[in-house]
C-alpha cells in the first residue's frame, strides 16, 4: 500500500520535474553565456561556466581600450563590459522609476474605483462596470498609434511622462479589485461609517489593508508587465538614452560591429532580470500568507 | 439622554415594501427589542434609525432633533453587528481606538507622523488610552489588547465589539443579531450580560433578533414585527400573555402556541372539539380560532366535557419538562401539552392520553386573525 502510493506521488513530482525543468532552461543558458567566453558559447562547450581562462578579448580592443584592459577572465569580461558599454544601473533606475510610478497611481486609480463598483450605490452602476470589462478587450497595440499621436501632440514624446502617463488607469486593476471588494462583508464598511469614517478613509483605512493580497498579485502583474515591455518604451522612447528602460537597454548589444557579443549581452540581461527575481520571491511569502478575514465571522 | 422616535417610517426596495408606515417612541434608557421572523424588516429599521439607510417616507428623531439628514457617523449612536465587523487587520487595541481617534483627533492629528506635532495630541492620546483600558476591564478583555481578530473566539469577538460600541459613549446602542453567531451555552450567557450591561450603562438599546426567547428574557419592550408592519409594542409579559394577534400569539411563545377550530353561537358560547368554553365571546355566531398555550394543557386521567383525548406522536423530554405532541383523535390537530416529569414520566410514544384545559387562558382570535375578547372574565 505504501509503496504504492510512493510510486504514484513519484509519477507527479517526475511530471512536475519535467516541467519545472523545460521552464528552467532558458535561464539556465542565460546565466551561462553570462559566464563563458565567446568561443565556448559558439561551440557549445564548456559545461555551466566554461573553463574560465584569462584571455584578451578582441571586440574590447577594437573599441579602444588598450590590450591590457581588455585581458581578464571571462565572466568578469562579460560583466565588466556590459556596465562598460552600456549605463546599466542608470537603466535599471529608469525601470524602477517607471514601474513604480505606474503601479503606485494604478493603485492611486484602481481603489477607490473598485470600491465604488462594488459597494456603492449610484445610477448607471452596472453600465459603468460593463464599460471597465468592454475595455479589458481592447489590445494595447490597436491603440498605440493614437495614444502615440496625443502624446507627440502635448509635447510628451522622450518624458518619463510618456512612459508612466499611458498606464496609469488599468481597468484589469479595477476589475481585479473588484471582484476582491465584492467579497469583503457589507457589515464591515457599515462599521466603519458608523465609526465616523468617509468614504475615501474607507478605501484606504479599511479596504486597503485588507484587499493586501489581491494587491501584491496586481503589483507581481503590473511591475513585470510594465518591467519588461519593450513595445512602448520602443515606441515614446525615440532618442533620449537617459530615459532607456532596462529592455530597451539590452537591445544596445545588439547591431554594430560586436553583435555576436553573447557574453556582455546575456551578462545584462542577467542584471537586469535579477530584480524582478529577487522582488518576487520576498513578495511570495506576503502573498501566500496574505490577510485572511477570518476576523470577520 | 437617548430617545428616538420613529414616525411613519415607510421604506421600499423599487416595488417591494418592505416597511409599512412604523411609529415607534424608543424612551431613553430603555431596552426595546425587534423581534420578528426574518425578512420582517427589522435590520432595516434598525439600518433606518442608524443612518445606513435612507427610509422611503417619515422621520426619525434622535434626543427630538430631525436627524433625516444627518450622516450615521454624526448620529452619535454605535452598532453591533451580527460578523461583529472588526477590522481584521488591526489589534483589539487599535479596534477599540479607531472609533476615539475620529471623533478627537482632528483632521491635522490624523494624519501620519506629522500630525504628531500637533499640541493637543499627546492629551488626547491619553484620554483616548484610559477610555480603551476603562472599558477593556469593564468587558474583562485587557488581556486580549494585543492580538487580532482572528486569533479570537467567538465569544472573545462579540466582546471586543461590544467595546469598540461602548468606548465613545454614544446616546444609543444598536445591535443587529450580536448572539446569533455563538453557540447555544454562550448565547444564554450572554444574554445575562447583555442585560447587566445595559442595567449598569442606563443606555438606550435597541436589539434586532429573530430569537423570541432573547426578545423574552431581555427587552424592558419588545416590538414584534412581522411583514413590515410593527403588530405590537409592549412588555414581554404583555406580549406572551395578550398577544394582540394570531400571528403575534404564535411567533412569541416556545414552543408554539396550539390553535383549534371553534365556533361561537348566537349566545356567543365557545365550543371547540368537545369543549365549551364557559366565558362569552364578544363576537357571536362566527367562526374563531382558540389558542391555548402548551402549559395551559394538562394530562389528566378524567374524562368529562372538559378534557379531549387523543396519541402521544412524540415525546420531547427537556428535563425539567416534558412536551408531548399529540395527535387529537378526530385527526384534525395535532397539539403540544406540557407534563410534569413526575406525573408524566410513564406515558410513552403511541399511547392514548385525556387532555384537560386550564380555564381563564384561551385567548380567541377571529378568522381575520385578530384578537376577540371575551364579555365576561368570569371563567
Amino acid at each position: 500500500m505504501e509503496a504504492k502510493q510512493y510510486i504514484g506521488e513519484g509519477w507527479k513530482h517526475a511530471i512536475l520535474i519535467i516541467g519545472a525543468i523545460v521552464v528552467m532552461l532558458p535561464f539556465y543558458m542565460m546565466v551561462s553565456m553570462s559566464l563563458k567566453s565567446q568561443q565556448e558559447i559558439q561551440s557549445i562547450s564548456g559545461g555551466l561556466i566554461g573553463a574560465q581562462e584569462t584571455q584578451t578579448f578582441p571586440v574590447c580592443v577594437k573599441t579602444g581600450y588598450s590590450e591590457e584592459t581588455c585581458t581578464m577572465k571571462p565572466y568578469q569580461y562579460n560583466y565588466w563590459f556590459a556596465f562598460e558599454k552600456a549605463p546599466i544601473p542608470r537603466y535599471l533606475m529608469n525601470g524602477v522609476i517607471v514601474t513604480l510610478s505606474i503601479f503606485i497611481i494604478q493603485v492611486l486609480v484602481a481603489l477607490p474605483c473598485a470600491y465604488a463598483l462594488a459597494k456603492l450605490r449610484f445610477y448607471g452602476r452596472e453600465f459603468v462596470f460593463s464599460m471597465v470589462l468592454f475595455c479589458l478587450l481592447i489590445p494595447v497595440h490597436g491603440i498605440a498609434l493614437p495614444l502615440y499621436v496625443m502624446l507627440a501632440q502635448a509635447g510628451l514624446v522622450d518624458t518619463y511622462s510618456a512612459l508612466i502617463l499611458p498606464w496609469t488607469i488599468s481597468v484589469f486593476g479595477i476589475f481585479l479589485m473588484r471582484q476582491f471588494f465584492m467579497t469583503v462583508p457589507d457589515e464591515l464598511i457599515d462599521a466603519a461609517r458608523m465609526d465616523g469614517m468617509g468614504e475615501y478613509a474607507i478605501v484606504w483605512k479599511v479596504m486597503l489593508p485588507t484587499a493586501i493580497p489581491a494587491l501584491l498579485a496586481f503589483a507581481i502583474f503590473s511591475v513585470v508587465a510594465h518591467w519588461n515591455d519593450y513595445f512602448w518604451p520602443r515606441m515614446v522612447i525615440t532618442g533620449n538614452r537617459d530615459l532607456f528602460t532596462p529592455p530597451l537597454g539590452i537591445r544596445e548589444f545588439r547591431g554594430g560591429i560586436d553583435s555576436d557579443e553573447f557574453g556582455p549581452m546575456m551578462a545584462s540581461i542577467v542584471t537586469v532580470t535579477v530584480p524582478l527575481i529577487v522582488a518576487f520571491i520576498i513578495a511570495q511569502k506576503r502573498f501566500i500568507e496574505g490577510i485572511t478575514l477570518t476576523g470577520m465571522k | 439622554m437617548g430617545t428616538i422616535s420613529l414616525k411613519n417610517i415607510s421604506k421600499s426596495f423599487g416595488s417591494t415594501q418592505v416597511l409599512n408606515n412604523l411609529n415607534v417612541d424608543i424612551n431613553d434608557g430603555e431596552f426595546l427589542t425587534l423581534v420578528g421572523p426574518s425578512g420582517c424588516g427589522k435590520s432595516t429599521l434598525l439600518r433606518i434609525i442608524a443612518g445606513l439607510e435612507q427610509q422611503t417616507s417619515g422621520d426619525v428623531l434622535i434626543d427630538n432633533k430631525n436627524v433625516n439628514r444627518v450622516r450615521a457617523s454624526e448620529r452619535d449612536l454605535a452598532m453591533v453587528f451580527q460578523s461583529y465587523a472588526l477590522y481584521p487587520h488591526l489589534t483589539v487595541r487599535k479596534n477599540l481606538e479607531t472609533p476615539l481617534r475620529l471623533r478627537d483627533y482632528n483632521a491635522f492629528e490624523r494624519l501620519p507622523l506629522i500630525g504628531n506635532f500637533s499640541p493637543s495630541k499627546k492629551e488626547k492620546t491619553e484620554s483616548i488610552n484610559q477610555l480603551v483600558n476603562k472599558t477593556s476591564e469593564t468587558l474583562k478583555i485587557s488581556e486580549l489588547l494585543d492580538r487580532k481578530p482572528g486569533q479570537l473566539s467567538g465569544g472573545q469577538r462579540q466582546r471586543v465589539a461590544l467595546g469598540r460600541a461602548m468606548v465613545r459613549e454614544p446616546v444609543a446602542f444598536l445591535m443587529d443579531e450580536p448572539l446569533s453567531n455563538l453557540d447555544a451555552a454562550l448565547r444564554v450567557h450572554m444574554r445575562s450580560e447583555l442585560s447587566e450591561l445595559h442595567n449598569s450603562l442606563k443606555t438606550t438599546f435597541v436589539y434586532v433578533t429573530h430569537d423570541q426567547a432573547e426578545a423574552l428574557t431581555m427587552s424592558s419592550r419588545m416590538a414584534v414585527m412581522i411583514d413590515g408592519n410593527l403588530l405590537q409594542l409592549d412588555t414581554p409579559q404583555e406580549v406572551y400573555d395578550n398577544p394582540s394577534s394570531l400571528s403575534v400569539a404564535q411567533f412569541v411563545g416556545s414552543p408554539k402556541i396550539n390553535i383549534f377550530k371553534g365556533t361561537s353561537d348566537s349566545s356567543g358560547t365557545v365550543s371547540f372539539l368537545n369543549v365549551n368554553l364557559k366565558r362569552k365571546s364578544s363576537e357571536s355566531n362566527t367562526d374563531l380560532h382558540i389558542g391555548i398555550r402548551p402549559e395551559h394543557l394538562e394530562i389528566t386521567n378524567e374524562s368529562n366535557d372538559n378534557t379531549f383525548s387523543g396519541t402521544v406522536a412524540y415525546r420531547e423530554n427537556l428535563g425539567s419538562d416534558i412536551f408531548f405532541h399529540v395527535n387529537i383523535e378526530d385527526g384534525s390537530n395535532k397539539i403540544i401539552v406540557r407534563g410534569l416529569p413526575q406525573f408524566t414520566h410513564q406515558i410513552s410514544n403511541g399511547s392514548g392520553v385525556n387532555i384537560k384545559r386550564v380555564s381563564n387562558k384561551a385567548l380567541l382570535f377571529n378568522q381575520a386573525g385578530m384578537r376577540v375578547q371575551f364579555n365576561n372574565a368570569m371563567g
